[in-house]
């Protein structure tokens, strides 16, 4: 086990807790950064759909895991992103610089509107009014069809930085770098919140909303901020999926998209930003993880292609009904475990993990 | 002065009557303890000064000036800090995080400069975290700084919410049953605390507590309630003595046989 010798405030201030910490996180930025000279364009582009929902995650998971608010909307900032990126660019001419921040004000204000009501509410309350607003989006889009095209959709234009272009089909190693690029930045952002008295606060509300404003929390204010930059984050996410899917219209968005965001975060694990990430990872790479297996089984057993309906979703509800049985802190959660087991070999206990009886709550007060 | 004033307060929950023209006030640099049997209403009274509940009838002010049109997070800015009867941690967090929520009243950065943690946030952090190790230290907190509170000991868990209610560096503490649940050595700890809280850190106390031996080792004066009525106020010896007391505790038929 490893023994941070801590010699000033700093070093619980800092990123990184220690040497080697740094070190592994940097190894993967550079494996990342070298990801174009390794695979070909099919999975770089795979992996580019992998950032843009990693990045999508870490909006929900700030609502979710580390403010304790449920959304089952989240779909719904993806399309105001999506839709806002790409107006502010063809009806302003905005450049992507500009209109990708923008869009992610943008969604983050409509959040707050619809914050301003919805976190009064509690629990599986707040998820059906969130869930009500993803589904009104849908339609919102249509009867918006001067600006958002409906049911025929947008086609955004490509990316341009300084004269540069990117398109997923053209020049998918540029997008995959600017992609990767604007995730790192959303991930220091992210960590930056967590570590400031802003993450704590959230922390705060998500434990016990009484003490929180014992401790001088505004609790409205604080529910309705992380509501507004969890949208802003998601925002992001939005734009940078138009700009890859390449025409998206009112269906891209839909309810499915909200809930399979919110499962996402549950499988990676809920409360740790890693763990929207590998979430994003199973997201993508399951549905090729199937694709695969069927060419293999077809090929040693033979009989053509086989095309079994809803194994995807499927196979993907099976991994969530596994991960909440056996493993409620997620993937993330058990690789935290496993490594324990490493670090104190031979000294992990089974227990080591486990909750304590938690004691009697004070009568909530509302 | 005082700091603390009650001034004819009532709440009634539908029917119930939960504290029936309660007045009393704190003196500045004070030990003031409420003590009654359960269902007195000495925690309701801890959530009106909280601003949990709202009074029925009457004012509650606080240097001078009433607190009933403040907000619940309002409280703790003007420099009243509390516990829980029943602990109300941040329990996903650390003991140090735990703490550094209660400097939340003296944060000076704004949001912004958080995300982007500007060198400014930087050196509030420091500045907080300083002020933390102070109580940690007053506390002897050290050998769970780094702990999550979801796996400490109820005794544990008390003082670290005594000393989160610290770190705001209030004026006046409300504590909640300090000593229920713990240990005769821990309970003395904590009659050592509430004396040095008062005296070195100039901070007023009013708790509530069921332990008469702590109220009588540490508080100035004590207000006896029952079922939400005012039934005497006094030093500790005098209130124990009160016949009112007595019969509250003990009833009112065999008052020589039972004492």
């Amino acid at each position: 086990m490893r023994i941070v010798f801590k010699t000033s405030y700093d070093s619980d201030i800092r990123m990184f807790k220690h040497g080697w910490h740094a070190f592994w996180y940097m190894a993967l930025l550079a494996l990342a950064i070298a990801l174009p000279f390794l695979v070909g364009e099919f999975w770089l582009g795979e992996f580019t759909s992998m950032l843009i929902w990693s990045v999508a995650g870490m909006g929900l998971m700030l609502l979710v895991g580390h403010t304790g608010l449920a959304s089952l909307g989240h779909a719904a900032f993806l399309a105001v992103g999506a839709y806002a990126n790409v107006l502010l660019q063809q009806k302003l001419g905005l450049p992507f610089l500009v209109s990708l921040p923008l869009a992610g004000v943008i969604a983050g204000l409509v959040g707050m509107l619809i914050a301003i009501p919805t976190t009064k509410l509690h629990g599986i309350y707040m998820a059906i009014a969130t869930m009500a607003i993803s589904i009104l989006t849908e339609d919102i889009i249509v009867i918006l069809e001067p600006w958002t095209g409906g049911v025929a959709g947008v086609f955004p234009p490509d990316i341009e930085i300084f004269g540069y272009g990117f398109n997923r089909y053209l020049n998918i190693t540029g997008m995959y770098w600017l992609y990767l690029g604007i995730t790192v930045l959303i991930v220091l952002a992210y960590k930056n919140i967590l570590r400031s008295p802003l993450g704590r606060s959230f922390g705060a509300v998500r434990d016990s909303e009484i003490s929180a404003q014992a401790m001088g929390i505004n609790l409205p204010r604080t529910r309705t901020l992380a509501f507004a930059l969890s949208c802003a984050i998601t925002g992001i996410a939005g734009a940078m999926m138009g700009h890859f899917s390449g025409i998206f219209n009112n269906e891209t968005f839909n309810i499915v998209i909200s809930i399979t965001l919110l499962l996402m975060i549950v499988v990676g694990g809920i409360g740790f930003i890693q763990g929207a990430f590998i979430g994003a990872f199973i997201i993508t790479f399951l549905p090729l993880g199937i694709s695969f297996g069927r060419d293999a089984i077809v090929s040693i057993m033979g009989g053509g292609g086989m095309a079994i309906p809803g194994l995807e979703s499927g196979l993907f509800g099976a991994i969530v009904i596994a991960v909440i049985i056996f493993e409620p802190a997620g993937l993330y959660g058990r690789w935290l475990k496993i490594r324990t087991y490493f670090e104190l070999f031979p000294f992990y206990r089974r227990d080591m993990f486990k909750r304590q009886k938690s004691y009697l709550k004070t009568e909530r007060m509302r | 002065m005082s700091l603390l004033e009650l001034e004819n307060v009532t709440l009634r929950f539908g029917g119930l009557v939960a504290v029936n023209d309660v007045s009393f006030s704190v003196d500045e640099g004070e030990v003031f303890a409420l003590v009654g049997p359960n269902g007195a209403g000495k925690s309701t009274i801890f959530n009106l000064i909280s601003r949990f509940y709202d009074p029925a009838e009457g004012d509650i002010r606080f240097d001078g000036k009433s607190i009933l049109s403040l907000e619940k997070h309002e409280i703790a800015d003007l420099g009243i800090a509390r516990t829980f009867q029943n602990i109300e941690l941040f329990e996903q967090a650390t003991v140090l995080q735990n703490l550094l929520v209660g400097r939340h009243t003296h944060r000076k950065t704004n949001p912004f400069s958080e995300i982007l943690f500007l060198p400014s946030v930087r050196r509030a952090e420091r500045d907080h975290r300083a002020a933390v190790e102070n109580v940690i230290d007053f506390l002897d907190l050290q050998p769970y700084r780094e702990k999550y509170i979801a796996g400490l000991p109820y005794g544990v868990r008390k003082v670290v919410e005594m000393g989160r209610a610290l770190a705001i560096e209030p004026r006046l503490l409300l504590l909640d049953e300090p000593a229920s649940g713990l240990s005769v050595e821990e309970t003395q700890d904590v009659a050592f605390w509430i004396e040095d809280i008062r005296n070195l850190m100039g901070v007023t106390v009013l708790m509530v507590e069921h332990d008469m031996g702590l109220v009588s080792a540490v508080s100035d004066r004590v207000l006896a309630l029952a079922e939400g009525k005012k039934l005497a106020l006094g030093t500790p010896a005098e209130v124990q003595s009160d016949p009112a007391v007595i019969e509250a505790y003990l009833g009112s038929d065999d008052v020589e046989g039972a004492a």
